[in-house]
């Protein structure tokens, strides 16, 4: 079994974060009734006798004496890691698992990056060895952050650069969250596009999250809960956005959105972590979906949202699953996957489904999505016994589909109204280790990854030459 | 004689697993009309064949588990040894942490050589254990990581090792629409370098497996354990003890090298394809009859019209007239021309079939004491494997041709030329098949 460690940055990350632990919490919890440590919790939480003062070795069979998580928290400024840490979850992290600042990074992707990166690059280092040593064997480094900001965006970005330096066969996985158009951060274009060339650099695979996406679906979830339709009552613990059960008794703003995010990784590591009759362990999310290197974004879609407190499902509800899974406003950014060309598609089920349900959906649609000519049977499949808190069963879809491209083709327009004024551009050039060619590097380095998605939208639907196969001398 | 089983990857393991148990409950059912003596024979034959006893007195199935994870593994184990029949050796098991990532290359170029040690003494001490070596049977799919590069790279040890051994490699075609994006590269790369170092090949397909559960297994909700369990059904009733037709009195000491001998005469030739008939549910068995003639006349035509169930069989499918010009409605080119067939015959001989000597647990009814010969047929072989190679090197090719998920493999040491190379034997092969 493989371990892997979560870097969050930032304020979103860290929140995001916090929402993801209280969820795995709760998960291991209801599958794990006997309270014995075994490698499903390992590959998230060591298992610490805490007596000893917390530095006890790890203890890797038995009862569970004391969880820690495999994590990293990073933020600048100490607000948000100081109410986590004075919360229900503060037993969970190691206290020397952190790195704090008092300032904060001003919104400003090169403060995070070229500042504080250098500033704190040996401890972030030490911190990482520290936390590899306790892993046997560590497979996947996954960072969560966000693109507008300042520390989530440069910090995140440097310390995603350092892991590929000094772990080049781990994997990393990004979770980003996006700023939306009508985002508060001014200079959010400007983070976002710098952050951008480093993810095209050095991530293994990038889940791209808009908040518009998470708060659209928070409200339709909310609709369909208040709407009171007689006889359709919703298992509270089923509600992809919900809480319930775990640690936190009350429920803060962004808790619901950001409770999607976790349980978005929390089913992307399901088939690692637990048993199934199609395993699908992380490195061959990497090795399936991405068939270039350059083109790792992979657009996720969560379903069921919620689940009716009615025992008599019937076997439609299955199959409407797996539609949901590819209808817009099913995804986790602005996006519709439908319309546009699939390069892969996997799709992680969980819970009581059985290999010939998955054949049917797929048969079914199939034809309604165009796959690259290449491609035209890609589709990776998983399947895990063990279903999430609330539900039956539960599919997590995840695409490398040209439909990010108007996601990054709105960020570079944003951008560039900013850098054709040279607005704000002072605040950055001042850092030491910046200059104005990182910023048009940057623009080309986005620009030239919007090409290569354009390249591949050509081909679509046109006449189909395959090449000719090699001959045999008879 | 005995055979070592090697079981690869998820797939691997999880059949391994069917057919053994399968093996077991076929020898332990109660087997009504044959006379005692005939019943001890056929389980001490068996016995020898697939498990090894030892002091205990639950069978140990003569058998490696090889993997890179460990989950697959240890249920495998522990299924096993829960149902009391039989179970797996404590130490012949080998599994690491982090699997193959669905990467061929880092199956073979890999894991296998770091590896090689360890797995082959496993084998070695497997072998060992037999007092006679009868051949070695490997399973494995040809989508995934494991099963399909280190699977390969073992085939190799195992004919380095063991040159006059006979290896018999069971792959799983993946489904067509896809278990694994990148399986056609991975298959394409399995085939080519198993054709070199493999005796034969035995391939059995997902999608038809699939469809003989929905069609004829009457299984509403199909998970991969009933087709597992078909796969292994299939594959016990060519293993189990048969007489072969020189001696006619005891069972055949040599099932592996029997059957290369009579299916495989040229080393261009080595698939194999296997078709079972009468297949149907337990409870259904209670209101079937069966007749000779009628399997044998259904199973004459599955052949030619390259059907692989007794339902929605192409009847109109002749074997070509000699001297006939071609008639369109004669539809010559499906018709299926075999380099050899083996069939294999179980139950009573002459009349229906009693059945009160059917208490087959695991659904299927051809797994009778062999009361009967076992028949071979010397006819061209089938080739209809041509048709599925050809598709799966079509779309390999094109995949190829946009040099997409290449950049995965290089990184494990697996080049384009590599690719090149398993090509241009793949092409090699089809096109010998399509001349016959």
């Amino acid at each position: 079994m493989t371990q892997s460690v979560v870097v969050q940055v930032g304020q979103c990350g860290n929140q995001v974060g916090c929402r993801f632990w209280d969820l795995a919490l709760r998960e291991h919890a209801a599958v794990n009734k006997k309270g014995i440590y075994d490698e499903a919790l390992s590959s998230f939480f060591r298992n610490v006798d805490t007596r000893s003062g917390g530095d006890g070795p790890d203890i890797y069979k038995g009862k569970i004496c004391s969880l820690k998580a495999r994590a990293l928290l990073i933020d600048m400024e100490e607000g948000v890691v100081n109410e986590i840490l004075q919360g229900p979850l503060r037993d969970v992290f190691d206290s020397k698992q952190l790195i704090t600042d008092v300032s904060g990074s001003g919104n400003n992707w090169a403060v995070g990056h070229k500042l504080y990166g250098c500033q704190y690059r040996e401890s972030i280092v030490e911190k990482l060895r520290k936390a590899a040593e306790h892993c046997d064997c560590l497979q996947c480094f996954f960072i969560i952050h966000s693109m507008g900001g300042g520390t989530g965006s440069g910090l995140g970005t440097f310390v995603l650069s350092l892991l590929e330096e000094e772990f080049p066969e781990v994997y990393r996985f990004v979770t980003s969250v996006y700023p939306s158009g009508e985002d508060d951060v001014i200079t959010s274009p400007y983070n976002s596009v710098l952050a951008m060339k480093e993810l095209n650099e050095h991530a293994d695979c990038v889940l791209p999250i808009e908040n518009e996406s998470l708060f659209d679906i928070v409200n339709k979830i909310h609709q369909m809960v208040n709407s009171g339709k007689l006889g359709s009552t919703v298992k509270q613990k089923s509600l992809v956005t919900s809480s319930a059960g775990g640690a936190k008794a009350v429920q803060k703003p962004f808790d619901a959105m950001n409770n999607i995010v976790a349980n978005l990784l929390l089913n992307l590591t399901s088939s690692a972590r637990f048993e199934g009759s199609l395993n699908m362990d992380l490195n061959e999310i990497s090795m399936n979906l991405v068939p270039f290197p350059r083109l790792h974004y992979l657009v996720s879609s969560l379903t069921p949202l919620y689940t009716l407190a009615d025992v008599n499902v019937p076997s439609r509800r299955l199959d409407q699953m797996f539609s949901d899974a590819f209808s817009r406003d099913h995804q986790l950014i602005q996006a519709d996957p439908k319309h546009s060309l699939y390069l892969a598609c996997a799709l992680l089920v969980r819970g009581n489904v059985q290999v010939s349900d998955l054949r049917r959906n797929i048969e079914r649609l199939k034809p309604s999505l165009q796959f690259v000519s290449w491609n035209q049977e890609g589709w990776k499949t998983s399947l895990c016994s063990v279903p999430p808190v609330g539900h039956s069963h539960s599919l997590l879809a995840l695409a490398n589909n040209t439909c990010v491209k108007p996601t990054f083709m709105e960020l570079k327009d944003r951008f560039l109204k900013l850098y054709r004024k040279k607005a704000h551009l002072h605040h950055y050039l001042h850092i030491e280790g910046m200059e104005q060619s990182c910023f048009s590097e940057a623009v080309a380095s986005l620009s030239d990854l919007i090409e290569e998605y354009n390249e591949l939208d050509a081909t679509k639907g046109g006449p189909r030459t395959d090449p000719s196969r090699l001959k045999i001398a008879v | 004689m005995s055979i070592v089983t090697v079981q690869l990857g998820q797939c691997g393991n999880q059949i391994g697993h069917e057919v053994f148990s399968a093996v077991c409950s076929d020898v332990h059912g109660t087997h009504g009309l044959c006379s005692k003596e005939e019943n001890e024979s056929y389980h001490d034959a068996c016995k020898e064949r697939f498990f090894c006893q030892e002091e205990s007195e639950v069978p140990v199935a003569r058998a490696v588990l090889v993997d890179m994870e460990p989950k697959v593994i240890s249920q495998t184990l522990s299924v096993a040894a829960r149902s009391g029949c039989w179970k797996y050796g404590d130490r012949s098991h080998f599994c690491q942490k982090q699997g193959s990532g669905n990467n061929w290359a880092n199956g073979y170029s890999v894991h296998g050589p770091r590896h090689k040690e360890a797995i082959m003494n496993l084998v070695q001490k497997e072998a060992e254990k037999c007092d006679r070596l009868g051949g070695f049977f490997t399973i494995m799919s040809m989508a995934g990581g494991t099963g399909s590069g280190l699977g390969a790279f073992v085939t190799q040890c195992l004919r380095d090792a063991f040159p006059t051994s006979f290896i018999l490699n069971h792959v799983i075609w993946p489904y067509g629409t896809g278990e694994v994006i990148v399986q056609n590269y991975n298959s394409v790369l399995t085939l080519s370098h198993l054709y070199q170092s493999s005796d034969a090949l035995l391939v059995h397909e997902n999608d038809v497996i699939h469809k003989i559960c929905t069609q004829l297994m009457n299984i509403k909700q199909i998970s991969f354990r009933d087709v597992n369990q078909v796969i292994a059904h299939q594959l016990g009733s060519v293993f189990q003890p048969t007489y072969t037709a020189e001696g006619g009195s005891h069972y055949s000491r040599n099932p592996l090298g029997d059957l290369m001998e009579t299916l495989v005469p040229h080393p261009e030739f080595k698939m194999l394809g296997l078709r079972n008939i009468p297949q149907m549910p337990e409870n259904f068995l209670a209101y079937s009859t069966f007749s000779w003639p009628g399997l044998i006349k259904h199973l004459r035509q599955m052949l030619i019209a390259n059907a692989k169930m007794e339902e929605g069989i192409d009847w109109q499918v002749r074997p070509p007239q000699p001297g006939s010009s071609s008639h369109p409605t004669n539809k010559p080119l499906h018709f299926n021309t075999s380099i050899a067939n083996l069939v294999i015959l179980r139950g009573k001989d002459t009349h229906s079939v009693d059945l009160g000597s059917f208490r087959d647990p695991s659904l299927y009814t051809s797994w009778l004491n062999p009361q009967d010969a076992f028949n071979a047929w010397r006819t061209p072989r089938a080739f209809n494997k041509y048709e599925k190679s050809a598709a799966v090197v079509g779309k390999a090719w094109n995949m190829f041709a946009s040099k997409a998920y290449v950049h995965q493999y290089t990184k494990f040491g697996i080049e384009e030329e590599d690719f090149l190379d398993s090509f241009t034997a793949l092409e090699q092969v089809i096109s010998s098949y399509s001349i016959l």
